[in-house]
This record gives structure tokens, sequence and C-alpha cells, in this order.
């Protein structure tokens, strides 16, 4: 990770701090104090500034998060299909509420916005899948993939 | 006006992972046209067509690019926006999941048109499924030798809606976070590490290949006098058949909600997004173009059965949410609009409520620096204007 923008002016190693914290994120699933500060100190920023960044994108988390991370999107064409009952399957499936990660670490629950899936709403992601015509009964099958 | 692909020609046609299906397809043949005619003319002839902006904005594409190609810097970036967050927008996720090649076409001419030896695609975290095709395709365009002038570079976005603005989407290439800057300057001339840069829609992109191959008098023929070409439309909420469309520019919303998606008992469609217009199905006539309504695209149904007001103040919350928070218009604008409408999904409004709507609207419409905080008020005053009724019965009698 330190060998990114290596021997570059330091306005190089800057615009790779997105980069490098979305890498740091899918190594260790958060984004922790320890990697903030580490990352600041090598691209010669402020910690404050590095966490201003990790705190601004949705993707990006400073808490720990489980191995894999549900996302049912919250947005209007969802919403209009009924993705009240979806986010309550979840919630029974897994047992804990949006905000939450259970306590195998297996999954963490999120609401979001818009994911693109309108057409298939309501629709909602795990990790990088996108499933979508969800019913509640589809909920348990498709979460049984994810270990 | 019924159907038509122009954009979506090749979307269902060819395999997106398989370059020779392209080529079959007359693919990389505007290229090769673009590199005969020249830059200047090869924007002059973008600039002819008429094509503007399908992101939202409408800005003349040809002009973006003639302010690019004319300006001074050893350095210039094109960049292809990817980051496809407007609610209720799904085409460009479309394209690129069917035809990425006609797309890095289009890149690499533009990149030919203005001078930029560097282009990158932002595109959103959602569509992280699309990564490996996408760098697939450029990979396999790069081995035919397509991409000898140009490095294409895909980043990926990390969650942000207000990095779909243009210049938010810069500085969070830059590695910041995605707050919008003051313009003047503009990306044409200050862009991207304050070099010259063209932003484009995935969609103005893929209009990009058809143009200079077949000619901008071809594609004029096209739409309305002030809005040329097709436009794509993604179409959801309470429609029997969901999806993505693509009619001629100047077509009726009627057409496109009730004949092409089936939507029945309509009572509103919102069209262009979470800042959209809200149409009654009184008006649904209304053509589809730059001069009335369009924005990237986005028309979302609403039947009889939906309480407007809900569905307004539920929109609101999520600009709140995703404003970046620089302006101050924006910022707490959203977050008063929200409360009020909130109040008023509850049967709690008050009487001045209305009058400080409007009020704030101005305000936002005003003196907010970037689309977000400037036309998040729409939906609110259209909703005002048309669904007046419903907001009187939810003033609290007391």
């Amino acid at each position: 990770m330190s060998k990114i923008g290596e021997g570059n002016p330091r306005s190089q190693e800057k615009k790779d701090l997105l980069v490098l914290l979305e890498r740091a994120q899918s190594r260790s699933g958060y984004l922790s104090q320890d990697t903030i500060a580490g990352l600041a100190e090598s691209l010669g920023l402020s910690v404050s500034e590095v966490y201003g960044v990790a705190t601004f994108y949705s993707f990006l988390s400073v808490k720990p998060q489980g191995r894999n991370v549900i996302r049912i999107c919250k947005s209007l064409p969802c919403y209009l299909k009924d993705a009240q009952t979806i986010i309550d399957g979840v919630r029974k499936a897994i047992g804990i509420k949006p905000g939450e990660t259970t306590a195998d670490g297996k999954f963490s629950f999120e609401l979001t916005n818009c994911i693109g899936a309108c057409d298939k709403a309501p629709a909602m992601m795990v990790n990088d899948d996108v499933h979508g015509d969800l019913t509640p009964e589809k909920i348990s099958k498709i979460l049984q993939v994810y270990k | 006006m019924p159907e038509k692909r122009v954009v979506l020609a090749n979307c269902g046609v060819i395999d997106p992972e398989d370059i020779a299906s392209y080529i079959d397809r007359d693919g990389f043949k505007a290229l090769k046209k673009a590199l005969k005619l020249g830059a200047e003319q090869v924007v002059e002839e973008i600039k002819a067509s008429g094509l503007r902006g399908r992101g939202g904005a409408g800005f003349p594409c040809g002009l973006k690019w003639d302010l690019a190609r004319k300006a001074q810097g050893d350095e210039k970036y094109v960049i292809c926006n990817a980051d496809e967050g407007e609610v209720g927008t799904f085409k460009d996720r479309y394209i690129l999941e069917n035809d990425p090649f006609s797309l890095i076409e289009g890149i690499a001419i533009a990149g030919y048109a203005v001078g930029a030896g560097k282009a990158y695609i932002y595109l959103r975290a959602e569509y992280r499924f699309l990564l490996g095709l996408l760098e697939k395709a450029i990979t396999q365009s790069k081995k035919k030798g397509f991409l000898k002038r140009l490095d294409i570079e895909v980043r990926l976005g990390a969650g942000a809606y207000v990095c779909g603005e243009e210049s938010a989407l810069m500085d969070s290439i830059e590695g910041k976070r995605g707050e919008v800057r003051y313009r003047p300057p503009f990306p044409p001339t200050s862009g991207l590490w304050g070099k010259p840069t063209i932003i484009n829609n995935v969609e103005t992109l893929m209009n990009i290949p058809r143009i200079i191959f077949k000619g901008a008098g071809w594609f004029g023929q096209m739409g309305t006098e002030k809005s040329k070409g097709t436009k794509v439309f993604s179409v959801s909420g309470d429609v029997a058949r969901p999806g993505v469309y693509e009619l001629v520019l100047g077509s009726s919303l009627k057409e496109l909600v009730e004949d092409l998606a089936k939507a029945k008992k309509v009572q509103a469609v919102q069209v262009g997004g979470a800042t959209g217009r809200i149409i009654p199905a009184g008006m649904l006539d209304a053509p589809l173009s730059f001069e009335t309504i369009l924005g990237a695209g986005a028309v979302t149904v609403f039947d009889k059965s939906r309480d407007m007001i809900d569905i307004v103040y539920r929109t609101m919350e999520f600009l709140a949410e995703e404003s970046c928070g620089k302006c101050a218009p924006c910022r707490e604008g959203t977050e008063a609009m929200a409360g009020i409408l909130e109040r008023f999904s509850k049967g709690e409004g008050l009487e001045k409520d209305i009058t400080v709507l409007g009020e704030i609207a101005d305000t936002m419409m005003l003196a907010s620096m970037c689309g977000l905080g400037q036309a998040a008020p729409i939906p609110v005053m259209d909703s005002l204007q048309h669904f007046r009724g419903a907001y009187d019965k939810r003033i609290r009698q007391s």
C-alpha cells in the first residue's frame, strides 16, 4: 500500500487517498483509527483530512463491519414497491436492525439510497451483488449463499 | 413517435464481452473516420449536430469540447460520468451492461477531439459489479489498437449522490471529499487538477460514434428545434413494464408511461429524479425535451393510490441526506423543508408553512452553489401548485 505514489511528488500521493481508503476497506472490512493515522502519515496529510474523506462516502466505514454488508434500497421507486416488507424480512432473517452487525460478524445491515435497480424494485445489494424483484420469501435463500 | 434505438442500437445485439461482435456492427469505424477528419472538424461536427448533454443539464456538447480543445494546457482530461446516482435512473447501468464498446469509442473520439491523453470513467460504487466487464472491454480495445492515443482508467466512487455533480466528481477523483467547487472557472479551462477537462455523461458519449459515423445532418433530423436526437429513459414506479426506453426527443410523456411502460390510473409522474418536475395526470401530453421536461431521463410514475405529500417529503429527506453541506442555502434549506413536509405528512401542517416553503425555495434556487440545492425545491413547488388541496387538508385544526 505504501508503495503507491512512492517517489512521486506529494500531490501525486494525495490523489490516491480515496483509492487507498477503498483498498484498505476491502482488505479489513473497515477503516480503523490506525489505518487512518497511517495513511495520513504516509501521504503527508492531517488525520482529520483523511478522516473527513473516510466519513464522507457511504461505502467507507470507520466502524467494524460484518463480513457481508446488506444494503436495502430505501429510495422512492423501491419504497413504492414495498421495500419496507424487505427491510422487515431481512430484520427477521438475521435478527438485527439497520445500522447493526450480527454478533457472529457475518452480516452488517444498512439502508441505502437508489442503487440503480429500479426496474427490479424492490432491490438490495449484498456486498457487490444486486438482488432484485425481491419478496420477503426470497430473502433467506439469498442470504444462505453468504458465509 | 415510436421507440427508436440509436444509443441502444447494440444493446442486446452484441456480446458485451467480445469486441469482435462490436466490430462486426461497424464498431470503431467512427473513430477511424474521426482520425481522418481531424480534431477540429470532429468538434465542428458535434457542434453542428446540436447534441446536448444527457446528464440533466443539457449543455451543448460541441461547445464544451471546443472550449477544452482551444484551452491552453500540457495535459487535458476526458471524464465519463458513470456516477448514475439520480433516484430512478438506471439507463447508464443498462448501457454499460450491454454495450461498453460504444462508450469506449465515444471516449476515444472525445479524447482525440480535445487533445486529451488520459480519460477516467467514474463508476459509482453501487455498480462495482460492472467493473470487470468494463475493464475487459478496455483491454480488448487496447489490444486491437484503438486506444493508442488515450489511456482509459476506471475509478470507483464510494457512495455519494453529489459526486454525480461534475465539480464534486472531480474532487472525488482527486481523492478528496466530493464537495462542489465554486465556478468559474469551468472544467473546459480548469478542471481535474486544474487542467482543461471535459466531463460527459455515459449517454452523451454513446451518441458520439453515431454522429461521427452517420453525420450531423442525420442526427439533426431527429427531435425538436432545440433538442436533437433521442433520449434514453428509465421508467419505474407504478407501471406494469418498468425498464429502459429510447424515444426521439419531443415524444410525449403519455407515450412513454402509458403506451410503452403500461401505466394505469396515473396520478402524477416525476420526470428528472429527486429534483425533477412533478407532472399531474392531466398534463401527460407534455413533450419530453430540453425545452420542457427531461433531466437525465428518470421517470417515476405514481398512481392514484399514492399520497403525494408523503412522496415529496421522502424525496426531500433524501436530498437533505445527500446535500454535501458546503453551502448554507442547500444544507439548511433541505433540512428545513424536510421538517415542514414531515409535519404535513402527519397532518400537523401550519397555515404559515406554505409561505415559508416558498421563501426557502426562493433562497435555495437563488443562492445554492450547484444544481442539487438550486433544483431541490422544484418537486415541493410543483406539488404545491398541482396538489394544493392535499396540503390544505393536512393543516392542523386547532
